[in-house]
């Protein structure tokens, strides 16, 4: 299973660990194209966006850290730049409510 | 004995109120996340301290360990760790920024 793309690889992690209502994985490496830590062959720069209840009751950082330690593996192994938002279900309810207007 | 580099990172965030580890400076960030960060902060308007861990591999690597956090950059305030881009963008879009710095008795800079 190592030949799989990283992001495949991030998105099984992630169900396994998350069991996400949403999971949204962008692989933004060709943008960052040429960078110190954006290597020739991309799969480097991520962006995460996760909805899952299990992040009730944790802070930002306890969040970000779990989804960090998660993916450990990935950093160990070229992963440079994760941006991740991490919402619970309710949060993310509230935010699709309040950009829902008009 | 020399002190190590998780002694030197402590003496950094007690000593600077606002301590933002970075790669490049404030004046001339040399990354888009730590850029972000650094606008966020010229924004609120606290004076702020930055290190660079280019400049730094030991810190690069020593920042990483003392914080339990993979990326750069990384923010602390009153020796307590905030976040990274994301969590400071989130923090200052929602206000909550303003909130802490003002909670730790940050005085902003006169206008």
């Amino acid at each position: 299973m190592t030949d799989l793309r990283r992001s495949d690889r991030m998105d099984e992690t992630l169900r396994a660990a998350f069991a996400p209502e949403v999971l949204v994985i962008i692989d933004d490496s060709a943008r960052h194209a040429g960078h110190a830590g954006a290597g020739p062959a991309g799969e480097t720069h991520y962006d995460v966006t996760i909805v899952s209840a299990r992040f009730e009751g944790m802070s930002r950082v306890a969040r970000s850290r779990l989804v960090h330690e998660v993916l450990a593996d990935e950093f160990t192994t070229g992963l440079h730049a994760l941006a991740l938002a991490l919402r619970t279900p309710d949060e993310a309810r509230r935010l699709t409510a309040a950009g829902a207007g008009a | 004995m020399a002190d190590t580099i998780q002694q030197r990172i402590q003496n950094q965030i007690d000593a600077n109120p606002v301590m933002l580890f970075m790669k490049g400076d404030a004046m001339f960030p040399q990354c888009g996340f730590s850029a972000r960060v650094v606008q966020i902060l010229n924004h609120s308007g606290v004076p702020f301290t930055t290190a660079n861990v280019l400049e730094d591999p030991e810190l690069r690597d020593g920042i990483k360990s003392f914080s339990n956090w993979p990326t750069i950059p990384q923010l602390y305030v009153k020796g307590e760790f905030v976040g990274g881009c994301d969590i400071v963008t989130e923090m200052f879009q929602s206000g909550e920024l303003e909130t802490l710095l003002a909670d730790k008795g940050i005085a902003t800079k006169a206008a």
